[in-house]
């Protein structure tokens, strides 16, 4: 089922380029197994991972790389669970030891229950990490003075949110989504609020070089199916959108035509 | 001549032998140090140079890895 897309649709954020326009977490699976078969069935050459504390009681306990190769997938750390910049950027500065890499997803989050971008601190953190060489994908709000300002900081690429982390609602901001997908030349990705397969179609009809989920795929009953099923809507949002969708009227416009019915 | 030292890893109070350098530090908790990444009093300390970065009695670290998130 592959080649849907033109060989030659790629898109490239800071010099690498990627076929795929689904980057996918690796959390919330029920183990390494069932992680690495949904992450295989999306087809995604990114993923986005976390950095946590070694449980020093249990060394020896499997670690994702043994299960999700990272000379296989291009692994995005986050900062997921950071919520000052300062704990980003020293979260980050460990990943990059610990993976030998400069590509990163920065998020600083606000607290529950929306978790929603903090955008002051994500700025500070953006600040530093582009200063110590860090390449940032930038989780933000859907905002476009924000954004440009990330844009202008030297992040690269934008990320805003379709609906709040892990909520599943779908892209709740699709005007403004629209609005900032073209004032900004960057990469541009939803990340968050994806649901459904239908979800990651719209976000690509309105532009976005790829989608970022996790849990759609993860807390979905079947996820190895419903990655499967990501793939293809993403495929088909792209090419939508590559295609240009007809225009919206204010009534009906028959498709059959008016002439020679019977009387 | 051996010494006690007390150092912090991962919030947790630990005494171990001195002299002890990151590299022996990792080899004593069974860790592979290609998977790992360590930050010592808040500041990295390069892969390289686990060897030659000597711990001392009160050091904080932290020794994390990669695992799934989204």
């Amino acid at each position: 089922m592959d080649g849907l897309l033109p060989a030659d649709d790629t898109w490239t954020v800071a010099g690498r380029r990627f076929r795929s326009r689904l980057v996918v977490g690796t959390g919330k699976y029920k183990d390494l197994q069932e992680t690495a078969a949904a992450i295989a069935a999306s087809g995604a050459e990114i993923v986005t991972v976390a950095v946590r504390r070694v449980n020093l009681s249990d060394p020896s306990a499997p670690m994702l790389q043994d299960h999700v190769d990272p000379k296989k997938y291009t692994y995005l750390p986050n900062t997921a669970g950071c919520h000052t910049a300062k704990d980003a950027v020293r979260t980050l500065r460990l990943a990059r030891e610990a993976g030998g890499w400069n590509l990163v997803k920065l998020e600083v989050l606000g607290p529950p229950p929306t978790l929603y971008p903090d955008m002051p601190a994500t700025f500070e953190a953006a600040e530093a990490l582009v200063k110590d060489g860090f390449e940032v994908m930038v989780y933000c709000a859907d905002d476009p003075v924000a954004a440009k300002r990330l844009e202008q900081m030297g992040c690269v690429a934008i990320m805003p949110l379709g609906a709040p982390i892990g909520s599943g609602l779908g892209i709740q901001n699709a005007a403004m989504i629209w609005m900032l997908r073209e004032q900004t030349t960057l990469p541009f990705l939803v990340d968050a609020g994806v649901g459904t397969a239908s979800d990651a179609a719209i976000a690509m009809e309105l532009g976005c070089d790829a989608v970022l989920l996790n849990s759609a795929i993860a807390h979905a009953r079947d996820p190895v199916t419903m990655a499967r099923a990501m793939k293809h809507a993403v495929e088909a949002g792209r090419l939508a959108y590559l295609a240009g969708r007809m225009p919206r009227r204010l009534g009906a416009d028959p498709s059959s035509p008016l002439t020679g019915l019977i009387r | 001549m051996p010494t006690v030292m007390t150092l912090t890893l991962n919030g947790e109070s630990r005494s171990f032998d001195g002299p002890l350098s990151v590299a022996t530090l990792l080899a004593a908790l069974g860790l592979d140090t290609r998977k790992v990444a360590v930050e010592r009093n808040e500041a990295i300390v390069p892969r390289s140079r686990y060897a030659q970065t000597w711990l001392g009695g009160g050091d904080s670290l932290e020794i994390v890895h990669f695992i799934g998130g989204g």
